[in-house]
């Protein structure tokens, strides 16, 4: 069962990241809280063999990452996505285990804190609930290129390593509270790590030290080929954890926010 | 296992020498036909009895020697902890960790042990790890077994089959940075028969820091790539922190007694130049293999690499435990300590004034 929604959820991500049309849409072309991405290409850390540069068509994108409160909102509206109904088939043990009850994410501190401890089924459904989606694996990391001025910093050594250092720093902070990018978008870097539709689809590899090809046996991952990708090491850290979870898995540092695609 | 099979590494081995001294070739030309063919038959393998759970230690200690003359089922339960901890005086880093220090804990099996093990990744971890050890025959050393995100967890088992001491790390991308952040240790692989007995063991291992401070500057320093891809560490240390294994941390033994040192090298980068300041190796076991060499001043240890030293600490001294690459000693932290009491051997050293050696810590 797993492995044919697994299977479903890459199949359907190909639509998604070429097409950009997902189901749901909506016509209001920034409803609140989201921003305007103008699509484009960029070269990804990992490739598909014979895949050069990566088109994002214009898309929107939630700011910050989704709240404590406002999954509380949903799992109030969503009963069944609550910690103690949610089946085990869809979220592990440790499904929103620091929340104060069922449907209460707890003291009023904690609800600007990013939601963690949810599983890529929950953080689907939710997105679904606002009539938005899980952005794609491209759309999350062509975004995540921008630091405050450029929308484009990727080639920037200085940039990867203040990203390094974000990612690795203080986590769980009120969302809008850390760093904010060209685009708007806070917290892409560090506070917390995201979900995004596709994340089986690419796999960083159980056992990558090479540094031009990071696992030749791994399928879909044709490997870094430009020599500036290989010292980006907080994209090695995003798909390496995007490559060990699984769909119904949770960690206290793994959290979402939604998108949607513009017609 | 395998009394013939090592029987025919022994004749193959003369047999290599023979060839290297007819032929005037390097040892290292490459085995002699018939080492390949050396693989322990199934049938040879030795029958498990039984079922323990591994004794897991923290540097600089080591578990106990192995008393069981048979092959058993030895159980590893490893946890990697993310952790802030000391780097330095005044000095913090964002350790990645095995069980919680640097290097991880100290792992005994003994050869032939089927090892059933598990990799725990604690809940709070950023990041997904895995571990790779060099004493597994199988895909990766177990890292593509073991892949575990935050929270996760995995098992799996392998063959004990070769003696030896042996590094483990993690092999997540991006490794070098896992490496860095001190995701390494050592797994002793006991030979069937055993090692001498020796009064001491003690557990140390060398890796090499990268921060975004330059070496003493105080605070939270994290990680920075540029010097890694530089190779050009701000810290070189035993035992993951400055004085981790000197002053009021250095293990104190007997003149007299006997000390094995099983020492290992995580890198990522560097090679150490391992020495005893005041002592000479009595026995290595290079590159923690069955080859012995003696009176040894100075022993190699490539990164991922390891050694077993043994001495005795014939006279009262404090022996210091150095890189002697020296900048790495006196401006990088690769000093630790092992203190030597007991009563002054004039015969054997005397300093010509009638006192104790200045401690030199």
């Amino acid at each position: 069962m797993k492995a044919l929604l697994l299977t479903a959820a890459i199949l359907l991500s190909v639509p998604l990241a070429a097409e950009a049309s997902g189901p749901r849409e909506r016509r209001d072309p920034e409803p609140a809280g989201m921003v305007r991405i103008v699509g484009g290409s960029f070269r990804p850390l990992y490739r598909q063999p014979g895949e050069e540069l990566v088109t994002v068509a214009s898309f929107l994108l939630d700011a910050r990452p989704v709240t404590r409160a406002q999954f509380e909102a949903f799992v109030q509206a969503h009963p069944r996505w609550q910690r103690n109904r949610a089946p085990r088939l869809f979220v592990d043990a440790n499904y929103l285990r620091d929340w104060e009850g069922p449907a209460s994410a707890g003291a009023l501190r904690a609800r600007e804190l990013p939601v963690s401890d949810v599983s890529w089924f929950a953080a689907k459904s939710y997105c679904e609930a606002q009539g938005a989606r899980l952005p794609t694996t491209a759309e999350w990391e062509y975004v995540a290129r921008a630091d405050e001025h450029r929308r484009d910093a990727a080639a920037d050594a200085g940039f990867r390593q203040r990203a390094l250092e974000l990612a690795l720093g203080r986590r769980l902070q009120p969302v809008g509270s850390g760093f904010r990018n060209a685009w708007g978008l806070s917290d892409l870097h560090g506070n917390i790590m995201e979900w995004v539709y596709d994340f089986g689809s690419v796999f960083a590899g159980s056992d990558s030290r090479a540094t031009s090809r990071l696992d030749r046996n791994i399928t879909c991952a044709a490997g870094v080929t430009s020599t500036g990708s290989a010292g980006d090491y907080a994209a090695f850290l995003r798909y390496a954890l995007r490559g060990t979870v699984e769909a119904r898995s949770t960690t206290g540092t793994l959290g979402f926010r939604c998108a949607r695609s513009i017609p | 296992m395998s009394k013939n099979g090592k029987r025919t590494l022994a004749g193959s081995a003369v047999v290599v020498a023979a060839f290297a001294v007819v032929f005037g070739t390097s040892l290292a030309a490459g085995p002699a036909p018939g080492l390949q063919d050396d693989v322990i038959p199934e049938a040879q393998l030795p029958e498990v009895k039984g079922t323990e759970l591994a004794v897991l230690t923290s540097p600089p200690h080591v578990p106990p020697p192995i008393t069981r003359d048979y092959a058993t089922t030895v159980k590893v339960e490893l946890e990697v902890v993310e952790k802030v901890m000391k780097l330095a005086e005044g000095v913090e880093y964002e350790f990645w960790t095995f069980g919680g220090t640097v290097p991880g804990s100290f792992i005994r099996v003994r050869e032939g042990d089927l090892v059933e093990f598990k990799l725990l990744n604690h809940h709070d971890s950023k990041v997904p790890h895995n571990i790779d050890l060099h004493a597994v025959t199988g895909q990766g050393g177990g890292a593509e077994a073991t892949m575990v995100a935050p929270g996760g967890d995995a098992t799996f088992t392998f063959r004990a089959l070769l003696p030896g001491l042996y590094v483990y790390h993690c092999a997540m991308a991006p490794v070098p940075m896992h490496i860095a952040n001190g995701m390494y240790g050592l797994i002793l692989v006991e030979p069937e028969e055993g090692l001498p007995k020796v009064d001491h063991e003690f557990y140390v291992m060398q890796g090499d820091f990268y921060t975004r401070g330059r070496h003493g500057e105080p605070g939270l320093q994290p990680f920075d790539y540029q010097k890694l891809y530089d190779e050009q560490p701000d810290y070189v240390l035993f035992n993951g922190a400055v004085g981790a294994m000197t002053g009021d941390r250095a293990p104190e033994i007997q003149a007299g007694e006997t000390v094995r040192l099983f020492v290992g090298n995580g890198g990522p980068n560097l090679t150490s130049s391992f020495h005893a300041i005041g002592e000479i190796f009595d026995v290595v076991r290079v590159e923690g293999g069955t080859l012995i060499n003696r009176n040894v001043q100075t022993t190699t240890i490539p990164a991922g690499g390891s050694s077993i030293v043994e001495f005795r600490a014939d006279v009262p001294s404090t022996v210091l435990l150095v890189d002697h690459a020296i900048s790495r000693v006196f401006n990088k932290g690769a000093l630790a300590a092992i203190k030597v009491t007991g009563d002054e051997q004039p015969l054997v050293y005397d300093n010509h004034k009638g006192h104790k050696t200045a401690d030199a810590n």
